[in-house]
């Protein structure tokens, strides 16, 4: 689904990727540890083709294509999704009006027929109902004036309607109570499947205990400086970064 | 380098034929105004070196031939009437003149008048006389010196004390281009009872054609606690000038709202002047401007508060496309008894290219000194940020600037209480979108 080999990347001329090796099959769910400024946003935004992040060095394959020489929007359109850490708030945009348009235009691209309004309302219903989402938040503008919690409820909504074939998620667990923590493992849950593959990003590995991995990985200093299995997370856990010999100042 | 303190100006052109004679002539009075008028529009148009007019200069219209419509109704090309889906009455002008039979006035609300201004002027010219004011209130207005010097018609809205108008009532100015320039000065008078309300919709229409010039004056006075609602929308053709000042006072507890949506005409300004007189009165002036092409668009305003205990909110937002250019000017005056004044304002512009530009200069002169007063502006390119989120769920870029742009606008377009009036506007600026909204 998703090669990383040998990635370089910069930020304002500032190296940040610095040789990220990393390969995901379709069905599985990987998780990405990291101390603060270890790289792990970066590598987000270079899968989502974040403007100003540069790639100096490395490829990525994407279902057997150049992932990098793709727009932002071929990559979404193609089944990449980035649920973000801080997510966007544009004023005066209709959470629903956006949702339809971003839903039709990934249906267009895939040659499936549109939804007209009474189905896309049906099913929006459904996604959003058991993502605790009430009505009125769909009738607000798009992320304004939102809660932590609602905005990151509002991603997981966003990547259930556009039901993409690789989601990367961004520290989506960070400002979430342990209730709506739950609420959005339990949305990830249910889009696991054996054509669907996940990079969860998080500094802390209480998501993980809901959101079983099937790989760990450990970024510092811009690099994949260790893999393994759940066990590798929970070993964090105990002895945190430092304990690998990963002092976050270092790592920085 | 400065630019004339005025620009020559003959007007009407000459040569353009006979003179239309203006309604009331005759009546001394009104004779007395218009030559005062006269005399002071022959100084010119103002020029840049004008503190108020430095950014918007009118010497392109200095360069044009203009002269009065002919007095019998033009047949030739019209626009389509922007508020069509609107119900109640309507009051229709055609390059300025009143048209009974365009008009629809038959069965007005109660407590509700409105009368055509060269009828009243014919009827009843001692009645009119303190609604039309002295030459005083030209002073410092160098188009409303035009306007007086050369109205041939309007109209005047009344409401009765107390009464609550649910339908709005339509003003629409319809152009309707001649061979040659043609010029018209509107003059319309609203008159707002004590605790009465009303919503107000002024359009301005019209095709591509020879240039016009529309210079309407607007003089409003709200009663004690009365509440006017008045929504504008300025859709004139590309070859359109448009010079409008609409100065409102309001008695205490009275609330004015301005509503504009301007996205026609070459060029466009739009004057306000609004003067809070009795304690607890409250405006609200919003404006959204689309500009794209060379088109200029001017808002300028005035707020004075001249007792303690009012509020003003004002918010300019726009969106500059191409070589367009926008001027923002916002002046709050706070007189040195006016304690407790709550005044706001904000300005804000989208620039979509490099070559647009917008002037934005706010001016408060506060002399009480216990007031809450605060201005902001900003002009820049849509957030990158933003397009990126909504390109990262599949939009392209043009699909997400529009959107961007929409939620831009409508956000100032639903402060418009009415709904139907509401949803017209909105209809424009998505269509201003998909790169049409105007002739």
């Amino acid at each position: 689904m998703l090669t990383i080999e040998n990635l370089h990347a910069t930020v304002d001329g500032k190296p940040i990727l610095n040789g990220l090796d990393l390969a995901v099959n379709a069905g599985e769910v990987h998780a990405v540890m990291g101390p603060n400024g270890s790289g792990k946003s970066t590598l987000a935004y270079v899968i989502a083709g974040r403007e100003g992040y540069e790639v100096t060095a490395g490829s990525v394959t994407y279902r057997g294509a150049d992932l990098l020489a793709m727009s932002i929007e071929e990559r979404a359109l193609s089944g990449v999704f980035l649920a973000f850490q801080y997510p966007v708030e544009i004023p005066g945009v209709g959470s629903a009006t956006f949702l339809k348009t971003a839903v039709n235009a990934v249906r267009k691209h895939r040659g499936e027929k549109e939804y007209d309004a009474m189905e896309f309302l049906k099913l929006v219903k459904e996604k959003r109902t058991a993502l605790g989402i009430d009505d009125g938040m769909m009738r607000r503008a798009l992320n304004v004036g939102f809660s932590g919690g609602e905005k990151k409820r509002n991603e997981m909504l966003q990547m259930a309607l556009l039901e993409p074939a690789l989601a990367v998620l961004d520290e989506t667990d960070s400002g979430l109570d342990i209730d709506a923590l739950k609420v959005v493992a339990s949305g990830i849950n249910a889009l696991r499947g054996p054509e669907r593959s996940m990079l969860v990003i998080t500094h802390y590995q209480r998501l993980l205990d809901h959101v079983v991995p099937d790989r760990v990985h450990v970024l510092a200093g811009g690099r994949i400086v260790r893999s393994g299995g759940r066990e590798l997370a929970l070993e964090l856990e105990k002895s945190g970064y430092a304990g690998l010999g990963l002092e976050p100042s270092a790592a920085a | 380098m400065p630019g004339p303190r005025t620009i020559p100006f003959d007007y009407p052109a000459p040569g353009a034929g006979p003179a239309v004679a203006l309604p009331g002539a005759g009546t001394p009075w009104l004779d007395a105004l218009r030559a005062d008028a006269r005399g002071l529009s022959a100084n010119g148009l103002p020029g840049t070196r004008m503190e108020a007019w430095k950014y918007t200069s009118l010497a392109p219209l200095a360069e044009l031939d203009f002269s009065p419509p002919p007095a019998h109704e033009a047949e030739a090309s019209e626009s389509a009437d922007p508020f069509d889906a609107v119900a109640g009455p309507c009051a229709v002008f055609v390059n300025g003149r009143f048209s009974a039979a365009r008009s629809r006035l038959d069965s007005l609300p109660a407590g509700l008048r409105v009368t055509g201004l060269a009828q009243a002027l014919a009827d009843d010219p001692a009645g009119v006389e303190g609604l039309i004011g002295g030459t005083g209130a030209l002073n410092g207005e160098p188009l409303a010196a035009f306007n007086a010097a050369f109205a041939a018609d309007g109209c005047i809205v009344e409401t009765a004390e107390g009464v609550e108008i649910e339908e709005p009532l339509r003003l629409r100015f319809a152009a309707s281009p001649g061979v040659a320039p043609l010029a018209w000065h509107p003059r319309v008078v609203v008159r707002l009872g004590a605790g009465s309300r009303l919503t107000l919709v002024e359009g301005h229409d019209g095709p591509a054609g020879a240039a016009t010039w529309s210079n309407p004056l607007a003089d409003i006075a709200l009663g004690g606690d009365a509440t006017l609602s008045h929504v504008k929308l300025q859709v004139e053709g590309p070859d359109a000038y448009h010079t409008a000042l609409t100065r409102a006072a309001l008695a205490g507890g009275a609330r004015y709202e301005s509503h504009l949506l301007a996205l026609g005409a070459r060029l466009a300004r739009h004057e306000i002047h609004v003067r809070l007189e009795g304690e607890g009165a409250a405006c609200w002036l919003g404006g959204g401007y689309m500009a794209r092409g060379s088109q200029h668009v001017d808002n300028t305003t005035v707020i004075d508060h001249a007792v303690p205990n009012c509020e003003s909110r004002e918010v300019y937002k726009g969106v500059l496309d191409d070589t367009a250019r926008g001027v923002f000017q916002g002046k709050i005056i706070v007189r040195k008894d006016a304690q407790k004044t709550d005044g706001h304002q904000l300005n804000r512009t989208l620039l979509l290219s490099r070559k647009a530009e917008i002037d934005t200069k706010p001016e408060l002169e506060i002399y009480a000194d216990d007031v809450k007063c605060s201005h902001g502006a900003t002009a820049g390119e849509p957030e990158a940020e933003q397009l990126f989120y909504l390109r990262s769920r599949g939009l392209d870029h043009r699909t997400a600037l529009a959107l961007i742009v929409e939620g831009f606008m409508c956000d100032m377009m639903e402060e418009v209480p009415h709904e139907g009036v509401r949803a017209v506007l909105i209809e424009r600026v998505a269509a201003w979108i998909d790169g049409g909204g105007c002739p």
